[in-house]
């Protein structure tokens, strides 16, 4: 097998509780190096767990997390990080009352110290994708806006110089332009990088365009999987992740349907 | 020139009780507990540098060193040993153990035979002496070295820590984990080891608090019982403020000085009270509680 063959990241029946609540039963996904994947589900559905694990947050129950084939879900954050994993969490999660700028230098703090000139150009990188972050870099960040500081937690994990970042939720609290505009900061990122890119997403329309590769993640389980393409022609997630029903009556009964599957 | 000596020798005392502010308010910003033993970590410091003093034989300055590595090295301990199991557990629970630490240290010092039931002098070679500042054509000011030492070690004290905060990496970092603990996890930051080292530096502050104290009251096992007014210092600054808990203890030092003056009897031990029950009736939050708020 080539190295291009082994996928960056992989869930192998992974189950994580909080306490006696499972919150996701046996989820295994497969992430091409070099592509972005989405995963889809509504709230509760398990998708920020799925991320937790990932990082090291929370250890699961149960399955194996396999990083370009080597296990990883015993490691604590900081090795994860180091390793190239970087998380944007939901709800931006930024250093309120540290500037822009040292924000952004906690992004890069696993990096050593002796990387300071490739520090700078990776600096000039992310102020290149979002041009408003250097206009603000002294100022404290948590008088940024909410889609102003979306950018600074993707920056800041682009900081890390990771292979394959994992973002929760981006579009959350955005206008849908704003959301449009960081999805196509997020491609260009994955095409002039090679980042590869995990989405965690309930706005499925977005998430769906601009990736390649789809999951549906429902109460914790993946109940669908395939090519973003193909997934938007399904009948389902036109129903219940893009809100076309085609008629009430039969719309009706498969959300009763739907709701049995609890 | 009265008045300027009873303030200048507040500000002295006030360093102490804003030295000991400081210690507490590094740890509640990291972890969220409140350190009761930081008095009893004070004390610990006073006799450690008077052993190294007068049962070692060591310089001055070298068993003040001394006392600093130390005392950061036994508040790490601590934290990794004491604290660090108890992560998750309510804040109740941590509460209690640094009270326990505290009943220990001092339980364990008084155990020393001739040692920690004694009073004794750190023999400081500054000891007694006084500077005389002429000013006009007044008396002069007496001023007590053991008064001025206090308060250029503090000051050097706080300069060192503001540039650690303010301009290294892990300074930043130490800021970054007590805004944001999750996100400091996310970026890969090794939390639990800054956490450790924030009760290190809180030691060694309390430590050196200890050490400029000795001096003026003797080192003796209730030295500590000081802390109890670094409290209100921390509260008149706004708890959770490092320039807030300086401010504060400044404040409380100039207070109990020129009320141990100008009022009757009693009220010198009252001040700090009377203080904090007045700024928490007019400013709840403190003098920096507000803008200052979660700022290492
Ligand atoms: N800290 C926690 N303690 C207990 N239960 C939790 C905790 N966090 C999440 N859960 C539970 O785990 C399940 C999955 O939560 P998760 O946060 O992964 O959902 P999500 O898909 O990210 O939802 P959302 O879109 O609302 O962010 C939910 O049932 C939730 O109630
Ligand atoms: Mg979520």
């Amino acid at each position: 097998m080539s190295d291009t063959d082994v996928p960056i990241l992989q869930l192998n029946n992974v189950e994580s509780s909080y306490g006696p609540v499972k919150a996701i039963r046996g989820v295994s996904l497969s992430v091409k190096a070099g592509s972005i994947v989405t995963v889809l589900g509504s709230n509760g559905a398990g998708k920020s767990t799925i991320l937790k694990t990932i990082s090291g947050i929370i250890d699961p129950r149960k399955g194996s997390v396999l990083y370009r084939g080597q296990a990883i879900q015993k490691l604590d954050p900081a090795r994860i990080v180091k390793l190239g994993i970087v998380q944007v969490p939901e709800g931006r999660e930024i250093f309120p009352f540290l500037t822009v700028n040292e924000n952004l230098l906690m992004g890069a703090y696993t990096r050593p110290a002796a990387d300071k000139a490739a520090l700078a150009n990776d600096l000039e990188m992310v102020f290149n994708y979002f041009p408003i972050l250097r206009e603000r870099a002294r100022q404290p960040a948590g008088q940024l806006s909410g889609g102003q500081q979306q950018m600074l937690a993707i920056s800041r994990a682009l900081l890390a110089k990771p292979s394959i970042i994992l973002l929760d939720e981006p579009s959350l609290g955005l206008s849908p332009k704003l959301t449009r505009e960081i999805f196509e900061i997020i491609v260009r990122i994955n095409r002039e990088h090679g980042v590869t890119l995990l989405v965690v997403e309930q706005n499925a329309m977005v998430a769906l365009k601009y990736s390649d590769y789809g999951y549906v993640l429902e109460v914790g389980r993946i109940v669908m999987e395939d090519a973003c393409a193909a997934l938007l022609e399904k009948e389902d997630i036109k129903e219940f992740y893009l809100g076309m029903k085609d008629s009430g009556v039969r719309g009706t009964r498969r959300w009763k349907k739907k709701k049995n599957w609890r | 020139m009265q008045f300027l000596q009873l303030v200048i020798s507040g500000i002295a005392q006030g360093c102490i009780y804003g030295l000991i502010a400081l210690g507490f308010v590094l740890i509640y910003k990291a972890t969220e507990t409140v350190n009761f033993a930081q008095g009893d970590l004070m004390m610990l410091g006073g006799f450690f540098g008077l052993s190294c003093m007068v049962v070692l034989g060591m310089p001055f300055w070298v068993a003040f060193l001394a006392t600093l590595a130390v005392a950061m090295l036994f508040g790490m301990l601590m934290e990794r040993a004491l604290l660090r199991p108890l992560l998750g557990q309510p804040a109740f629970t941590v509460v209690m153990l640094t009270i326990g630490i505290g009943y220990l240290a001092r339980g364990m010092v008084t155990m020393i035979p001739g040692w920690g039931t004694e009073t004794h002098t750190l023999p400081v070679p500054y000891k007694d002496e006084v500077l005389r500042v002429v000013i006009g054509s007044g008396d002069p000011l007496i001023l007590s070295t053991e008064h001025m030492v206090i308060i250029a070690v503090t000051a050097f004290l706080i300069a060192i820590l503001f540039l650690f905060f303010r301009y290294t990496k892990l300074g930043i970092a130490m800021q970054a984990t007590s805004q944001n603990q999750l996100a400091a996890f996310y970026m890969g930051i090794p939390v639990r080891r800054i956490n450790m080292l924030v009760w290190g530096i809180s030691a060694a502050v309390s430590a050196c608090a200890g050490l400029l104290l000795a001096p003026i009251t003797f080192v003796h096992v209730n030295m500590g019982y000081i802390g109890l007014k670094a409290f209100p210092a921390a509260v008149v600054g706004g708890f959770g403020s490092i320039p807030g808990a300086l401010v504060g203890g400044l404040i409380i030092g100039i207070v109990e000085s020129l009320a141990g003056f100008y009022l009757p009897e009693g009220f010198k031990d009252i001040a700090a009270y009377i203080l904090v029950l007045v700024m928490l009736v007019i400013l709840p939050n403190g003098l920096f509680g507000d803008k200052m708020r979660k700022k290492v």
